[in-house]
């Protein structure tokens, strides 16, 4: 067991994200209610369970977004709840995609990916210009790149949010219902470019109702109820063979 | 027909068809706005003019002495003076709201300071100068500060007219704070949440982001505030600066003619008409614009 304060060197074979029995309340409503697992390098674990589960406050926790009152998360071995830890530092490790896309509406596709790597990692404007064009080539919008984000499709959109948050070059994605607020028919091209980036190794926590698009991509699927993780597995077993009673009656509701 | 179908352009008369849309889309164009629109137009200013000539007709012809100066002759002598004193009324308005704009917009970032000391207290100024009347703030400030300063044994004067400015900046502060305010927290959470996922400093975030997309937001409040303190400018004459109206008042005493009265105010009256008017227009048409896109 690590001391708390301590920020261990990382190693290949540990988990990059470890959370240990977090606890998180707003005001006397708990939300997360004891979640501890383990997310490996490069895998891609999907969350689901029903609204107000605690699922995107878990990911926000994992960023430092929201406080945690109790337990421990730790990101490639820095604990996140640490008072002395430098935030900033964790956050450029840890990309969020967002389910409003949350896009600068003031600044364009090309300007709304660049301006984090300029501004927060102070790297060169010329070579972050040619990494952001790469990006957008990435999720097929190069031709957008001098477009306003109020010019753009829902779809399009988050996949310039996706570009935005790459630019940083994190080492884990959060992506929290992303596609829960597009038109069905751009859903899959969102879709296309998360997968994209699950095959290049990319370690994904992803919470999202998309069932078939999580059968097909998830290393690992977790069941939340109530603030808990009710139940666990490889999406195979998980959706074949649900063993809780509660993830039984939720796939049956949604499936 | 109801009273209520016709107030809100509903009609079954086809002949009122296009008179009912135009009904509707005023409505409509005032519900987006909160306000009803002002629907004058230039010629109303012409109105005015018109108006004011005719009283001064109906003086002139009154006035049996035909040797005496007309009204018109004796405004276009004194128009070099009244303009001067009204380009000195813009003078302050500009000064004041500089100043207002810079200092309210300081005191609006701090007002939602995560400080609670910075927060309070800022909440307060804003509070305090937002709710006293403009009037006793200016004479306070006329009253308050020396004529002039001493700095390293140089006395620097320190004219009414600026007093004047620091007196109507203070309303104008706390207004635009409550405008600044207002416009960053009317700027969705979900940007300060992807800036910080982005690891932005909350200053950052504030200077580089949230900021910035206040600005369209606040223009029209800004410029709003703009006109109702040029017109404000005129409480200055009640401490002694030499603007517009103090030079009316000179005029006026100097002429000794008290049918001059009504044309001389009247003046006044249109050349704030005539710099207000556009403003107040322009201001509309911002937030049509606005209201539309959000």
């Amino acid at each position: 067991m690590q001391s708390r304060t301590e920020t261990a060197p990382w190693a290949p074979d540990k988990p990059i994200v470890v959370v240990d029995d977090v606890h998180k309340s707003f005001g006397h409503t708990p939300v997360l209610a004891g979640v501890s697992f383990n997310v490996m390098k490069g895998d891609v674990v999907c969350i689901i369970g029903a609204s107000g589960s605690g699922k995107s406050t878990l990911l926000r926790c994992i960023n430092g977004l929201i406080p945690i009152n109790s337990g421990s998360i730790r990101v490639a071995g820095q604990e996140v709840n640490d008072p002395k830890l430098d935030i900033l530092a964790l956050r450029k490790r840890v990309g969020m995609v967002f389910q409003q896309y949350n896009l600068f509406p003031h600044k364009t596709a090309l300007q709304n990916i660049m301006m984090a790597p300029v501004r927060v990692l102070k790297e060169n404007r010329e070579e972050v210009r040619e990494r952001a064009q790469r990006l957008l080539k990435k999720v097929r919008l190069e031709e957008k790149a001098d477009a306003y984000p109020g010019e753009l499709s829902g779809g399009q959109q988050q996949r310039v949010a996706i570009a935005r948050s790459l630019a940083m070059n994190p080492e884990v994605m959060l992506f929290d219902e992303v596609t829960a607020a597009l038109d069905p028919e751009t859903v899959h091209e969102v879709l296309i470019t998360i997968r994209e980036l699950a095959e290049e190794g990319m370690t994904c926590m992803l919470v999202t109702h998309e069932m078939g698009f999580a059968r097909e991509i998830a290393d690992h699927m977790y069941f939340t109820d109530l603030g808990v993780i009710v139940e666990d597995g490889p999406p195979s077993e998980f959706f074949s063979n649900p063993r809780d009673p509660r993830t039984q009656k939720f796939l049956g509701q949604i499936l | 027909m109801r009273t209520g179908d016709r107030l809100r352009g509903n009609t079954d008369l086809p002949v009122l068809l296009p008179a009912a849309e135009q009904l509707r889309a005023n409505a409509a164009r005032e519900r987006s706005i909160g306000a009803p629109i002002l629907r004058l137009r230039a010629w109303h200013g012409l109105l005015i003019l018109a108006i004011i000539l005719l009283w001064s007709g109906v003086v002139l012809a009154q006035d049996i002495t035909v040797e005496r100066e007309s009204v018109l002759d004796a405004l276009l002598r004194w128009s070099p003076v009244l303009l001067t004193g009204f380009a000195f009324n813009i003078l302050i308005s500009f000064f004041a709201m500089g100043l207002g704009t810079v200092t309210g917009t300081i005191l609006g970032i701090m007002q939602v300071s995560l400080l609670p000391p910075i927060r309070g207290t800022s909440w307060f100024i804003t509070q305090f100068f937002r709710n006293a009347p403009w009037l006793v703030l200016l004479f306070y400030v006329m009253f308050l500060m020396p004529f002039e300063f001493e700095v390293f044994g140089v006395i620097i004067p320190f004219p009414d007219w600026i007093k004047g400015v620091i007196g109507l900046a203070l309303p104008v502060m706390a207004n635009i704070s409550e405008i600044v305010r207002g416009a960053i927290l009317s700027i969705p959470t979900g940007q300060w949440e992807a800036a910080r996922s982005l690891a932005f400093s909350r200053r950052q975030i504030l200077a580089q982001i949230i900021l910035p997309q206040c600005i369209k937001r606040m223009l029209p409040s800004w410029m709003n505030l703009y006109a109702i303190l040029t017109m404000a400018t005129v409480l200055t004459s009640v401490v002694g600066v030499a603007e517009v109206m103090t030079l009316t008042q000179r005029a006026l005493s100097a002429e000794n003619r008290p049918e001059f009265l009504v044309p001389f105010y009247g003046s006044v009256m249109l050349l704030f008409f005539i710099y207000c008017y556009p403003i107040a227009r322009f201001t509309q048409k911002l937030e049509l614009r606005y209201a539309v896109k959000d």
